[in-house]
């Protein structure tokens, strides 16, 4: 019951979320010249009209306000305006999920080994791995995702040919792009795990758990791994949001056909469907997992109460 | 047997404590920070690379570098790092034109032949080398750029970091990417700083719905991915009409560019000097300075904003990387600085276009990647750093 009035609750504030995005993003379209059909070609008067009548633009503002917002409820976004016979939901269609196996694969690799190096050192604290770890996670934080993808491509495609430079399709072309989307949040989760271990480690119920002759791997993974796990969990919000900006990037870089790549197309061409299209995808995508990390950290920490 | 000492008089007493006062020096919250700081191998590191980072970033124009933006594709394309001297030409081109000027004096004024002379004089004054090797040198870096030439005349540091494909000398666009980069971080972090701090007092002081509301909204802001926005946003001001908009108000695209980030980076602050001023707002001298009939954006500003300065720099820390580096991804997407304009994120661009199976030109990528890749992580070092020393229970946090 109460996690339902939490859904129902958080579903209310997306709405109007999405609705601010989206009021400012249609205005932002509408009130700066030079739209979407001044190309390069010249358009006849009667061509253009035609072509403003298709797409809804030559009617009052307040009047194509509601149509798109109506359009929009109904999850349509319309046709796109420089991709032609092609409406923006097939296009997101398209790309939504490369992006989301990418994302995922990309947090996959982050969460693993992130956590692993986290737990390593705090078991190990002070050690040689310990140090080394801690290294490379501020490494993986403070090197942009591109420039360690270029570094990796320039090695491992180039010099060392082990991977396919760029494209979408089988296993080998994910892992270099999965990886570098993931690396910065290793290195974070990495230092949140390390940290959130140390204090937890340092609990009387982890003493008890030694006195009564748990083998140590038992205590670690079993008694200290749980509790080190909220601030990781925490930390996953913001981690998503950057995921989805990283991949934005990545996608560039490696020619995947993702929702990214459309979105910065859609941007440099003006194609302002497409480009609405996708943000208030995003932005239904980051409330929603925004409130899956809320509700999941109510599940395993149950002293967090929902609002 | 001793003699017991007689009881010290109550001028001795008072004359003890005196000293004893004069002894122990108070120490402030940023003494203490500071030695905690200096205790920090890395963070002092850090630190110091920092500094020589910033120095060297705003004596750029002074330093013999060749021009950042000078294209001779027909000899100098994409040449490997190399040691070969380099010279701007200057003292020669100003030698022939001296030669010309004296040409000319020798004809009579008014002549044809002087007339033709002084013309082609005039035509080579404008075409000075100066011109073409830097781009619109503002009053800042011109007289840096004189004396540059004034001290170290034609010579230039060699390629030693290669050429780009337009035959660009890659150090010297490190160098004056480097501007561009930290002068974002810098700019973009004090927007957010002067935002982000009133948002929250503000929020924090008035309480009530004010701040409810208040509040709710940056709730709602943290959901909206403002990546995107800030690209839909970029990509209007790209277009030509906006851009003559813009020219004729004498605003770059940069400066929009710049405030935008800023503008963007203030939620995580502002909730955070929210909670800090809560706290502070019921205490004494807040009471004593509405006694003494300060308003109410007096006691915010005056009083409590300035007892929240530990924490909001400890943020900052956080703040100033993460502004570089979205700078970065913007750029390297095409959607921040723009040329001629360079940052660090443009020249990685640029270095992964030139990427081919055939020959990989590893130095187009390497220098500015590692330029960015150090300063950020120092920054992350430095920022580790000072969370510890201005709040020692925010360890390893």
């Amino acid at each position: 019951m109460q996690v339902l009035t939490f859904l129902l609750k958080r579903f209310g504030w997306m709405i109007i979320t999405v609705w601010i995005v989206f009021t400012v993003s249609f205005f932002l379209m509408r009130q700066i010249p030079g739209g979407p059909l001044n190309g390069e070609r010249v358009l006849s008067e009667a061509v253009r009209a035609r072509l403003e009548a298709r797409y809804n633009l030559d009617a009052p503002i307040s009047e194509q306000y509601f149509t798109h917002l109506w359009n929009t409820v109904r999850l349509d976004f319309g046709p796109s305006f420089k991709l032609q016979d092609y409406t923006v939901n097939e296009i997101l269609a398209q790309g939504f999920p490369v992006s989301a196996a990418l994302g995922i694969l990309g947090m996959v690799f982050a969460i693993t080994i992130g956590m692993t190096s986290g737990v390593v050192s705090a078991v190990r604290r002070n050690s040689a791995y310990d140090y080394s770890f801690m290294m490379m996670a501020t490494l993986g934080i403070a090197i942009p995702n591109f420039v360690l993808a270029a570094m990796l491509i320039v090695i491992f495609v180039f010099n060392l040919q082990m991977f396919p430079a760029a494209g979408w399709g089988d296993l080998n072309q994910i892992i270099l792009p999965a990886f570098c989307l993931g690396a910065p949040f290793a290195g974070y989760i990495a230092r949140l795990t390390r940290t959130g271990m140390l204090e937890v480690l340092g609990n009387d119920y982890i003493r008890t758990a030694y006195a009564k002759g748990l083998s140590p791997r038992t205590v670690v993974m079993k008694h200290g791994l749980r509790g080190a796990l909220l601030p990781v969990v925490s930390y996953l919000g913001p981690a998503i949001a950057g995921i989805l900006t990283g991949s934005l990037v990545l996608e560039r870089i490696f020619v995947i056909p993702g929702m990214g790549s459309h979105f910065i197309e859609a941007a440099i061409q003006r194609d302002y469907t497409l480009a609405m299209g996708a943000l208030l995808t995003y932005t239904v995508l980051l409330f929603g997992m925004n409130t899956l990390v809320d509700l999941a950290y109510s599940i395993i920490d149950p002293r967090v109460k929902l609002e | 047997m001793p003699i017991p000492n007689q009881p010290p008089s109550e001028l001795e007493r008072l004359a003890a404590i005196l000293q004893e006062a004069h002894d122990v020096h108070g120490v402030s919250l940023w003494a203490d920070a500071w030695k905690r700081l200096k205790r920090n191998k890395a963070a002092m590191i850090s630190l110091w690379s920092l500094l020589t980072i910033v120095l060297l970033a705003i004596l750029t124009p002074l330093l013999p570098l060749q021009s950042p933006i000078y294209q001779d594709v027909k000899n100098r394309e994409l040449l490997p790092p190399q040691w070969e001297g380099f010279s701007l030409g200057i003292k020669q081109y100003d030698e022939e034109t001296a030669r010309l000027i004296a040409e000319a004096d020798l004809q009579v004024a008014g002549n044809a032949k002087h007339k033709e002379l002084m013309t082609e004089v005039e035509a080579r004054e404008q075409k000075h080398p100066i011109n073409l090797y830097w781009n619109d040198p503002n009053f800042l870096t011109k007289p840096l750029i004189s004396l540059r030439l004034l001290l170290f005349g034609d010579f230039c540091i060699p390629s030693i970091f290669g050429t780009d494909k337009l035959g660009r000398d890659v150090l010297s666009r490190v160098f004056w990417g480097s501007r561009i980069s930290l002068a974002c971080g810098f700019i973009a972090t004090l927007v957010s700083l002067m935002i982000g701090v009133s948002y929250g007092a503000i929020s924090g002081y008035m309480g009530g719905w004010v701040d409810n509301l208040m509040m709710r909204l940056v709730d709602v802001f943290y959901s909206i991915p403002f990546i995107f926005i800030v690209i839909f946003i970029m990509s209007f001001l790209s277009s030509p009409d906006v851009r003559e908009v813009l020219q004729e108000y004498h605003i770059g695209q940069i400066h929009v560019f710049f405030l935008l980030i800023g503008a963007i980076y203030w939620l995580t602050m502002a909730r955070v000097v929210r909670g800090q001023v809560i706290s502070l707002k019921n205490e004494q001298f807040v009471e004593a300075a509405k006694t003494i009939g300060a308003t109410r954006m007096q006691i915010v500003f005056r009083h409590l904003v300035p007892n929240v300065m530990g924490i909001v720099i400890v943020y900052l820390t956080l703040t100033i990387p993460a502004v570089i580096r979205f700078e970065a991804f913007l750029s390297f997407l095409g959607m921040g600085v723009e040329a001629p304009n360079i940052s660090w994120g443009l020249l990685v661009n640029e270095g992964v276009q030139v990427i081919t199976i055939i020959k990989t030109y590893w130095w187009m990528i390497a220098f500015s990647g590692m330029a960015l890749a150090t300063t950020l992580f120092a920054l992350n070092f430095l920022g580790d750093g000072v969370r510890d020393a201005l709040d020692p229970k925010l360890k390893n946090k």
